[in-house]
């Protein structure tokens, strides 16, 4: 909801709902520990990885391959163990990096 | 109440002898709800056998949802009226208090359910028969409560809740509560309209939202302080349109069919009263003998049957208290450590009042105990003797033994 529209309890809908929006609660990227590296030479592009990441943040990129999102990917690995060629590789965000 | 001739002679109108129970299952048929989850308890269970029945013979064309709990035919009415459709459950006691988070929802999510529920008591001790006690704690979640007295009463509840709760000044779910055995399992006339003229009376369900993949929308997220109380607010404003929609849908069905329209309170012989009895659903058409007979010795005494619990009929009640001596208020309910919610609530409702009536409370028919017009007239009487004395009782325990009143 923009808050300049909601002036008055009149100007609410009569339950929350809210539609698709990027980002709705910022750069949740910031939360993550570790970072999805995607090893090109190992990837089959079976896009298993974009079907399964809670987030949303595995797009396909224009050859059809996986690409991560790292404004919105929370390192949460999901990819990473689903991957069944050992494709994606966890490494630890660095201070700073 | 009362039927028409006319009503009954007129073409195209079933007349049926049937229980409350498949009364609720005829209305769900004509109203053509779309999905109808649910899951047995006695003595609910032969409303949705019923409907079952009507669904496995085609004809009441809906989605017959299975479940394996309350908690879960309440949730996936919330789903299937999220998506557009027009549902219906049916529940009592113990499944009542397992749907209990997902009444919230229901409420909070605007979502026009209507549900029966066969009013019965709480375990322990295990008990099937029926008093208030299961949706009476349900009373403050968003539902509106309408309390029947008749099987008649719940066909015609069951229609124009749904006329009701699909107002778009409304969106909330409607509890239509029958009582257990008195009603649900008693043989009594219906009148069933024919269905174009149902049709005609009750269009399709326009809903706030649809399950659309075109243009999708998540339901119930969070929402942070600072948005949360104007919600619930629209909630209470919804109810407080409620109190003027409701009599008029009642006025409407009610010129339409001939039938019960929806009000909030139902009177009898109040009109020169100088004492007041108020009660609910059965026992509120049992008391005409108890005015009768009170009548008959010399007490002016009118009768209130409280048929809406939610939104509460504070205005109504406060009407006919005003001039009144005496109140006596007969609960089918008890709030542990407190008294009945009825006689609570109406306790709010005089208390506005210049000149106050004195007012006297029974807890009365706990468990599915029998509560006859004599039973009444006794407490009515003692009511009056003590309020004569100038010595009013609160939360009267009635028929307990060793409590006898003295």
């Amino acid at each position: 909801m923009a808050e300049a529209e909601l002036r008055t309890y009149r100007d609410w809908p009569i339950a929350p709902i809210s539609r698709p929006t990027p980002g709705a609660l910022g750069l949740t990227g910031t939360w993550r520990t570790f970072r999805p590296i995607i090893h090109e030479e190992r990837c089959t592009k079976c896009l298993m990885c974009w079907l399964l990441c809670p987030e949303g943040a595995i797009y396909v990129g224009e050859e059809g391959e996986p690409v991560v999102n790292y404004d919105y990917c929370k390192g949460c690995g999901v990819c990473a163990s689903e991957c069944r060629y050992g494709a994606i590789e966890m490494v630890r965000e660095e201070v700073g990096a | 109440m009362a039927v028409s001739a006319g009503a009954r002679a007129r073409e195209g109108w079933l007349s049926l002898m049937v229980t409350g129970n498949h009364a609720a299952a005829w209305a769900v048929k004509v109203a053509r709800v779309q999905v109808v989850a649910a899951y047995p308890i006695t003595p609910q269970t032969t409303i949705v056998e019923k409907i079952a029945e009507f669904v496995e013979k085609g004809e009441l064309k809906a989605e017959y949802i299975r479940v394996e709990s309350e908690h879960s035919a309440m949730t996936a009415c919330i789903g299937a009226s999220a998506a557009g459709a027009r549902t219906f459950t049916a529940t009592a006691a113990h499944g009542l208090a397992l749907m209990h988070e997902c009444l919230w929802w229901a409420a909070g999510a605007r979502l026009p359910i209507v549900m029966a529920v066969v009013n019965r008591a709480m375990g322990p001790g295990w008990n099937i028969w029926t008093d208030y006690c299961d949706t009476m704690a349900q009373r403050d979640l968003g539902w509106v409560q309408i309390y029947c007295a008749d099987n008649q009463e719940v066909f015609d509840s069951i229609i124009q809740a749904y006329r009701l709760a699909e107002d778009p000044r409304v969106m909330l779910p409607v509890m239509v509560d029958l009582e257990a055995f008195i009603l649900s399992h008693t043989y009594m006339p219906v009148h069933v309209p024919p269905q174009d003229e149902i049709d005609d009376w009750l269009p399709p369900l326009k809903p706030a939202w649809t399950l659309d993949p075109e243009e999708p929308i998540t339901h119930g997220n969070l929402v942070f302080p600072a948005h949360y109380m104007e919600f619930r607010y629209l909630m209470q404003e919804a109810m407080e349109n409620v109190k003027e929609l409701l009599p008029k849908i009642g006025e409407d069905y009610k010129r339409r069919f001939g039938l019960t329209g929806l009000d909030f309170v139902e009177t009898y012989r109040c009109e020169d009263a100088d004492a007041l009895l108020l009660t609910m659903g059965t026992m509120g058409v049992e008391a005409r003998i108890t005015v009768d007979r009170l009548r008959e010795r010399g007490h002016r005494v009118g009768l209130a049957r409280v048929r809406v619990f939610r939104p509460f009929p504070v205005e109504q009640i406060r009407g006919l208290a005003k001039g009144v001596e005496k109140v006596v208020v007969i609960d089918r309910h008890i709030s542990y450590g407190a008294e009945g919610a009825l006689a609570m609530e109406t306790k709010w409702a005089l208390y506005p009042l210049e000149e106050k009536p004195m007012m006297t409370s029974f807890i009365a028919g706990i468990g599915g105990r029998d509560v006859t017009y004599k039973d009444m007239e006794t407490m009515a009487l003692k009511a009056l003797e003590w309020m004569e004395k100038g010595q009013p009782r609160e939360g009267v325990w009635y028929g307990v033994r060793g409590l006898e009143l003295a």
